[in-house]
């Protein structure tokens, strides 16, 4: 009897063991799948071709013939020299320094109405993010024709009395227009994350304000900007990586033009690669656009780390 | 109870210059959804009128006409970009669902050495801008023969280190103790992931597959430069074509017509699944 109750119990534990080590086995197994196609994937389709367009950017890689000699610097000694590249450098600084406050200013306002009435919040918060999740390219063409010569604003102004303009074929309109549709586009975005941000600041703090006698723009100056801080800094930082790879606006609604008034760095990039196939160039100039964003996350990162103190 | 009741009544009488307050921004949020949509009312419009119409200023035009659409059709290959767009939208949403929601589940729920390493290497990944990326992409997709092809637009695609972020994210919520019950139990693992932890984020899988889907019918850049052949674009990259090539003449409404072919799917999908693409959106921006 007590023979048989100890060979279950042998039995048993050994059953348990086998398990445990299956088990074992089967989650490491389960983790080295799940992960590792990950892992090499990205291997293969991001740190690679990172190092590749290091390498290209050092030659003179033209496409069309088969030697790629290396250069070392003198892509980028001739990128800086390169006037339409200096151009599309000044042209994305325009592009981030009316783009991102644009968009931080249109959003928080949005936000803060939003954030202010109890009926049909929900209606207009889906209004607003419409133009988000619609194609760039598409959208791109409709403004374009809105602001034709003979376009819907142009008639628009004609009808009030005054002057049509040039608008896209203007080298002094084109580059504020295309940052406009940008900001158009963006706002729903951009209100969500402050609707989230606002959300999260205490009633309390406003109510305190309130029986202090505080002003709406006193309630807004002291409590809702410092709490908001975090989040500001972010879109600004999301926002400026976002502008400065200002593209398929670009591309469909000037194509650079008038004058390369309205060429950005990755439109430069895109013409040197893949119109005149300078792929050594274009890879020095990817590799210029990539330290100033990498610059940018780390200060972001910097930043945000820092816990903002109430 | 006084202190509430005296709250409410607070609330609910509502001063003069409160009412004003709340009539202007009930007014300015007005105009803004004019803003937001009246360039798609114009588009759609546009894509209804007849040709002597084009220069009219009616939003509703006087005589409605199919015609545009009927004729884009005839002029560019529409509906074989709009059959290439979905196929490559729906493979790539496919091939995310799978690798992203089971890589997000075990940097979720599973601890072992290097998990960190390995999460910081994936997220690292979207620090780099993808213009740096098309030229080694196109140069390897020329060598490979895979320009032009399906594969040549889906490669770049088939993983994103943003659905792994945000399925990590949400799976972060489901109980360990509840998978340690299913691991008693003698279930797998991968039974578990199937069975016990996807039906319980159902909507963030909803997010992760609307968000994926919608950016790969947008996307641009990518596909303008691995595609060559008009047959074989998307619609995005046909828009661009179509419309360079059509606009000297001023047709404006066939260039209507195709751009609210491209963008109609996208919102009818938005309406449905709103809920889902925002709270997605409010997750992966806000941490």
């Amino acid at each position: 009897m007590i023979a048989h109750a100890l060979k279950l119990t042998v039995r048993k534990s050994r059953e348990l063991f086998l398990t445990r080590l299956s088990y074992r086995t089967q989650r490491y197994l389960f983790i080295y799948i799940t992960l590792g196609i990950p892992l090499l994937y990205f291997l293969s389709t991001r740190l690679l071709p990172i190092l590749y367009a290091f390498n290209v950017s050092v030659r003179e890689w033209d496409l069309l013939s088969p030697s790629k000699p290396y250069v070392g610097l003198a892509n980028f000694k001739a990128l800086f020299t390169d006037e339409i590249f200096l151009k599309s450098i000044a042209n994305t600084f325009k592009f981030v320094v009316i783009g991102v406050p644009g968009q931080l200013i249109v959003g928080l306002f949005v936000a803060l109405l939003l954030h202010n009435i109890k009926r049909l919040r929900g209606l207009f918060r889906t209004v607003y993010f419409i133009p988000y999740v619609t194609s760039i390219v598409a959208v791109s063409w409709v403004f374009r024709w809105i602001l034709m010569r003979n376009g819907w604003l142009n008639e628009m102004l004609l009808n009030l009395g005054l002057e049509p303009q040039l608008f896209l074929q203007s080298p002094r309109q084109a580059l504020i227009l295309i940052t406009l549709t940008m900001i158009w586009q963006s706002t729903g975005f951009q209100m969500l994350i402050f609707m989230t941000g606002l959300e999260a600041i205490p009633r309390m703090y406003y109510e305190a304000a309130a029986i202090d006698g505080a002003s709406a723009w006193r309630k807004f100056r002291h409590i809702t900007l410092p709490l908001l801080n975090p989040v500001i800094v972010f879109s600004a930082v999301i926002g400026v990586i976002s502008y400065l790879q200002s593209f398929g606006q670009v591309l469909s609604m000037t194509n650079g033009g008038p004058l390369n008034a309205t060429t950005t760095m990755v439109l430069h990039i895109y013409n040197l690669a893949f119109q005149q196939f300078k792929m050594g160039s274009a890879a020095a100039a990817t590799v210029i656009l990539f330290v100033v964003i990498l610059v940018l996350t780390l200060l972001q990162l910097k930043v945000l780390n820092k816990k903002v103190e109430y | 109870m006084s202190t509430q009741s005296v709250y409410k009544t607070q609330k609910n009488a509502k001063s003069p210059a409160e009412r004003l307050r709340t009539l202007v921004i009930y007014l300015l949020l007005t105009l803004g959804v004019g803003i937001m949509l009246f360039p798609f009312l114009w588009m759609v419009a546009t894509s209804f009128k007849l040709p002597q119409d084009v220069y009219n200023l009616r939003l509703i035009p006087e005589t409605i006409t199919f015609d545009n659409y009927a004729a884009i059709f005839k002029k560019a290959p529409f509906a074989q970009w709009i059959k290439n767009t979905l196929i490559i939208s729906l493979i790539a949403t496919s091939t995310v669902l799978i690798f992203d929601t089971a890589a997000g589940y075990v940097l979720a729920k599973f601890s072992f050495v290097g998990k960190q390493l390995i999460f910081l290497l994936i997220i690292s990944t979207l620090m780099v801008p993808t213009e740096m990326l098309i030229i080694p992409w196109y140069l390897i997709a020329n060598e490979l023969g895979w320009s032009d092809t399906y594969w040549g637009v889906l490669f770049p695609g088939i993983i994103t280190a943003f659905g792994i972020f945000l399925m990590r994210q949400f799976m972060d919520s489901i109980p360990s103790d509840l998978l340690d019950a299913a691991r008693i139990d003698g279930l797998n693992e991968w039974r578990i992931l199937l069975h016990i932890a996807i039906p319980l984020v159902k909507p963030a899988i909803i997010t992760l597959i609307i968000l994926t889907f919608i950016g790969n019918w947008n996307q641009f850049i990518w596909p303008l430069i691995v595609l060559q052949t008009e047959e074989k674009f998307t619609l995005p990259v046909g828009i661009v074509y179509f419309s360079s090539e059509l606009k000297d003449t001023s047709n404006w409404i066939l260039i209507m017509a195709g751009t609210t072919i491209s963008i109609a799917p996208l919102i009818v999908i938005f309406l449905i699944f709103q809920k889902q693409i925002i709270r997605g959106i409010t997750l992966s921006g806000m941490k």
